[in-house]
């Protein structure tokens, strides 16, 4: 048809099953190797991180935490996950891993409805399905390894920023959206706390960079701008804390007006280092990751079934004991500062 | 070359058995490298050879498979419809939206199916009546529906709807492991292959991919045909929207992005030249399965999923490059005995 001969596209085809036949024989190798590993010992201790998306260095770390804590007690670690954010493509792999016949799933959803019916087949074929990070609907899943309670967070974030400023002064908020339901808990919270317990803190105005970099830095100025005297800033929101970060580094007020919130050690490194932070909070990727693991390993034993008050031993996290709604708090958010920060990339 | 003339391709090119004419066509090809790939599969990955498999792979592609129907006629006319997946969750969102207002799920599937095929019309409305590329059309179409599906429901997402019709989503045929929705795709399969290769319509629709001139002098309709099939492509992606959201239970309006794709690369790979003008309807099918199976055998085999991208994007340019190499190696030795050969590669 495009004047190719009869034989030339006999050889295409022989190219194109060839192709394929050399794929199949690489995909055989792996898949060969991956069988041996299973079906040894009395309980199958081989937990498959089933991350969000692969390539995120926040799952990196956490799923790194949950290798580190199979290592320590001897299972089968693997990592499997679609390449983009999906709830279609998170299901085919669960539908993979209850074909695989796995121990157990550490899962962070991206859905938490599209899932639960995958997640139910995997339960019914004997998969036990732990959430870390990304919930879905408590009835579908064994356990939920939640990072981080709201109250913690709002705590730790006055804590910090009444330690920096000497527990006295003016401060404000840079939050997300005005409608950020997460942020707008927080804040709640954090004004509760402060009236409650920190009497000469006095909040001046909360303002919304609507988790947009440049707005963001843009509401930093203007704060400083208008409170001149302002000696903190708490932004709750990654987004926010890095924008007021950038421009308190270049700022006359570096070093004289404190900021602190929700960071990543990757976007705050710099001015943690240089000093125009001193520390931030966030939860622990890693240990979250770890706390999945060890709860895995409880649920595949047999020695707890995901109901309230269960108790079971997350090696060098300690002990730990199931709440409400089948869900495991990983503890108080994490304190980033000068001396740790370089010990974490995500 | 000194000594050759012109000959015309002797009959004997063509009186090959017909197990041979067939594998050398395209879609022979693509069904041998299936086959050749779940043998391997069942062979040496684990855990492959059982019938959830099937089931599993049924359940994935079915939205793929629908859509890959009208797009196949699309592309052999010579345009292309890249909306198709912003239409399946723009009828995703609207199935949702009607759903939580009240409305029974079959009222509002039936209006979404109208939303999808005004979509569709819109798209046929400017590419045949206003004269624009469908290339440039369903670019803006594919964030102008995607646009409206996220607009309509934001970030949230609508997952409460009733049992029997998500159960109908993913029940199986009695005593098989076989997804009932495998029944809508092979009655839908016949009808394409019906309306391809036995009408005057589907005639009509290779015309146009090969000249769309020499068609409109033919007495083929060109603007109405691709007004007809681009309409056809927005019903039958808002069909597998509706099925994407019941499967699912949740209604999103990032509902199947970057589902067009998916459709395109198995619709090439099953032989369909993206030139028009040439294809069939077994051959984007047998595509389809090609890349679900190897994507399911690879993840069975703990293949991650970039490495999966790597292969099934390998495959598809191998599988078009193969077809050209495989010519010009041929030049390079041929002997002289093999005139008819030189001639017909040099013409091409």
């Amino acid at each position: 048809m495009f004047g190719f001969t009869r034989k030339a596209r006999v050889g295409a085809f022989a190219a194109i099953a060839v192709s394929v036949a050399l794929v199949a024989t690489g995909c055989a190798a792996t898949g060969t190797d991956s069988g041996t590993d299973e079906g040894s010992g009395d309980a199958d201790l081989s937990i498959t991180f089933l991350p969000k998306n692969l390539g995120n260095a926040y799952f990196d770390t956490s799923d790194k935490g949950g290798a580190d804590a199979i290592a320590e007690f001897g299972g089968t670690y693997a990592e499997v996950g679609p390449a983009t954010g999906s709830p279609d493509g998170q299901v085919s792999y669960i539908n993979t891993l209850t074909q695989q016949g796995v121990g157990a799933i550490a899962l962070s959803a991206n859905d938490p409805d599209a899932l639960c019916d995958a997640v139910g087949e995997a339960r019914d074929a004997g998969v036990k399905v732990v959430t870390f990070d990304a919930d879905t609907n408590p009835d579908c899943r064994d356990l939920f390894i939640n990072q981080a309670e709201a109250d913690g967070i709002a705590k730790v974030e006055v804590d910090l920023i009444a330690e920096q400023i000497g527990d006295a002064g003016k401060i404000a908020i840079l939050s997300a959206t005005a409608n950020a339901t997460n942020q707008n808990a927080w804040i709640e919270l954090m004004k509760a706390d402060l009236a409650a317990n920190h009497p000469n803190i006095e909040l001046v105005d909360v303002v919304y960079g609507d988790d947009d970099d440049q707005t963001s830095f843009d509401k930093t100025a203007a704060l400083l701008q208008t409170y001149p005297d302002l000696k903190g800033i708490i932004s709750p929101t990654t987004v926010g804390i890095a924008a007021a970060a950038r421009y308190l580094q270049t700022s006359e007020f570096k070093g004289k007006v404190f900021l602190t919130g929700l960071g990543t050690p990757n976007q705050m490194r710099d001015f943690v280092n240089d000093g125009t932070v001193t520390a931030f909070a966030l939860w622990n990727p890693a240990d979250l990751g770890y706390l999945a693991a060890y709860a895995a390993k409880a649920l595949i034993e047999g020695t707890i079934t995901g109901a309230e008050g269960d108790k079971f031993d997350a090696g060098k996290l300690g002990s730990y004991t199931v709440g409400k709604d089948g869900t495991v708090l990983l503890g108080d958010p994490f304190t980033f500062n000068k001396d740790n920060i370089a010990d974490f990339n995500f | 070359m000194t000594e050759t003339a012109a000959t015309p391709r002797t009959y004997r090119d063509y009186a090959q058995p017909l197990w041979r004419r067939l594998l050398v066509s395209r879609e022979g090809a693509v069904i041998a490298a299936l086959v050749l790939v779940v043998v391997f599969a069942i062979s040496f990955v684990p855990h492959f050879a059982q019938p959830i498999t099937l089931t599993y792979l049924l359940l994935d592609i079915t939205p793929i498979l629908l859509i890959a129907l009208p797009m196949t006629l699309i592309i052999i006319t010579g345009e292309i419809d890249l909306s198709v997946a912003s239409t399946m969750g723009l009828a995703s969102v609207t199935l949702g939206v009607l759903h939580q207002a009240g409305m029974p799920i079959p009222l509002a599937g039936a209006i979404a199916l109208v939303v999808g095929a005004i979509a569709g019309a819109l798209n046929g409305f400017l590419i045949t009546v206003v004269g624009l590329p469908s290339l440039a059309v369903t670019i803006g179409t594919l964030a102008l529906y995607r646009g409206l599906a996220v607009g309509l429901l934001g970030t949230t997402a609508v997952t409460e709807f009733t049992e029997f019709w998500t159960d109908l989503a993913k029940s199986k045929i009695p005593g098989t492991s076989m997804p009932s929705v495998v029944i809508v795709i092979l009655v839908l399969a016949i009808v394409f292959v019906a309306l391809l290769h036995f009408t005057p319509f589907g005639r009509g629709i290779f015309a146009i991919g090969l000249s769309p001139e020499t068609a409109r002098f033919s007495g083929v309709k060109v603007e109405r045909t691709k007004f007809i099939l681009f309409v056809l492509s927005g019903l039958i992606s808002a069909l597998a929207g509706l099925y994407y959201t019941l499967r699912f239970s949740s209604a999103r309006g990032d509902n199947a992005t970057g589902y067009e794709l998916q459709v395109i690369a198995a619709v090439l790979l099953g032989g369909v030249s993206i030139f028009g003008g040439r294809g069939s309807i077994v051959g984007p099918l047998g595509g389809v399965f090609l890349i679900g199976v190897l994507a399911s055998a690879l993840r069975l085999a703990n293949v991650t999923s970039d490495v999966i991208n790597i292969i099934t994007g390998t495959l598809l340019v191998a599988s078009v490059v193969a077809t050209s190499f495989l010519a010009w190696f041929r030049t390079k030795r041929a002997r002289p005995g093999k005139k008819t050969e030189i001639l017909a590669v040099a013409k091409g």
